[in-house]
């Protein structure tokens, strides 16, 4: 019989779905059972679906604006090497 | 090679082939299609927003410098998180010069993870929250792990990188990789289970 403990060692890669059959087996039969392990795997799981889903949020338009103008220098700087200096 | 009109349908890979042949267009395009992530993944492992700047911009300017060496065994979006978390872990290091931050130390004295919190949430924090106050909490809870507990948990369930290319980008072993995600897992849970758990509903604690 497993107990609270081996359920808890085993609840990312039972989240993950990575357990060999007959852990998951078991597992899952003390899942049914247990009423305070399936709510820690019900909140485990929100938890990473929660993480999972936010969207992010925009980059601020003077940093993109910084960022494109210092890949420009560069990419100015690679085409220069590549045709020669400018006559 | 032209820079031509860009769709938003075509794959990465494709646009990594314009860039290489030196489509600058397609380049920026990669760089507007993932800043968001990036800066996020930043912010959350520098826990400032202005190194989260520096983060960024030194992020794609390498990509950029490296892009010739990029083979396409993995996706492009993969081996940017690479650079970020090599450049965020930098930064950190550079900063925290009193604490140490190695992702090398031991994950935990080595005894089972506890939970106490056990309450099912009220509800879906999704639709009580607006995404800016969401963000906000998530964002305070993930700032109280430690570097080595949180960068693990951003690279596996939120860019969703295998456990080994988590492995391989962090160079830790496929063990403690997943020791220190079953932690931060946990830790997460029981953070955002304070903040979300239906009130006097909770269950009593075991273990």
């Amino acid at each position: 019989m497993l107990t609270c403990k081996d359920f808890l060692r085993e609840i990312s890669d039972y989240l993950d779905d990575t357990c060999d059959p007959t852990l998951r087996n078991d597992l899952q039969s003390h899942i049914k059972e247990c009423p305070n392990c399936w709510v820690v795997f019900d909140t485990t799981k929100k938890t990473v679906n929660v993480y999972k889903g936010t969207e992010p949020q925009a980059v601020p338009e003077t940093v993109q604006k910084r960022i494109l103008a210092a890949i420009e220098k560069r990419q100015e700087a690679k085409k220069q090497a590549a045709t020669g200096p400018p006559k | 090679m032209e820079t031509t009109e860009i769709s938003v349908d075509i794959d990465d890979s494709i646009l990594v082939e314009r860039a290489q042949a030196g489509d600058y267009g397609a380049f920026n395009e990669l760089v507007s299609r993932h800043d968001r992530k990036i800066y996020r993944l930043a912010k959350r492992i520098v826990e400032s927003a202005e190194d989260a700047e520096d983060v960024l911009q030194d992020t794609f300017l390498k990509a950029f410098e490296h892009l010739d060496n990029f083979q396409g065994n993995s996706k492009f979006y993969t081996w940017l998180v690479r650079i970020a978390v090599n450049e965020s872990l930098m930064k950190l290091r550079k900063r925290k010069t009193s604490r140490t931050v190695s992702l090398d130390e031991p994950a935990g004295n080595g005894e089972d993870p506890v939970v106490r919190e056990i309450a099912v949430w009220d509800g879906d924090p999704e639709q009580r929250y607006s995404q800016e106050e969401l963000r906000a909490l998530l964002d305070g809870a993930i700032q109280e792990l430690k570097p080595s507990f949180r960068t693990v948990f951003l690279l596996r369930d939120v860019e969703e990188l295998s456990t080994e290319e988590t492995a391989s980008a962090l160079n830790l072993s496929i063990p403690a990789v997943k020791s220190r995600l079953l932690r931060a897992r946990l830790d997460l849970r029981e953070r955002l289970t304070r903040l979300f758990k239906k009130k006097g509903d909770d269950l009593f604690a075991y273990l």
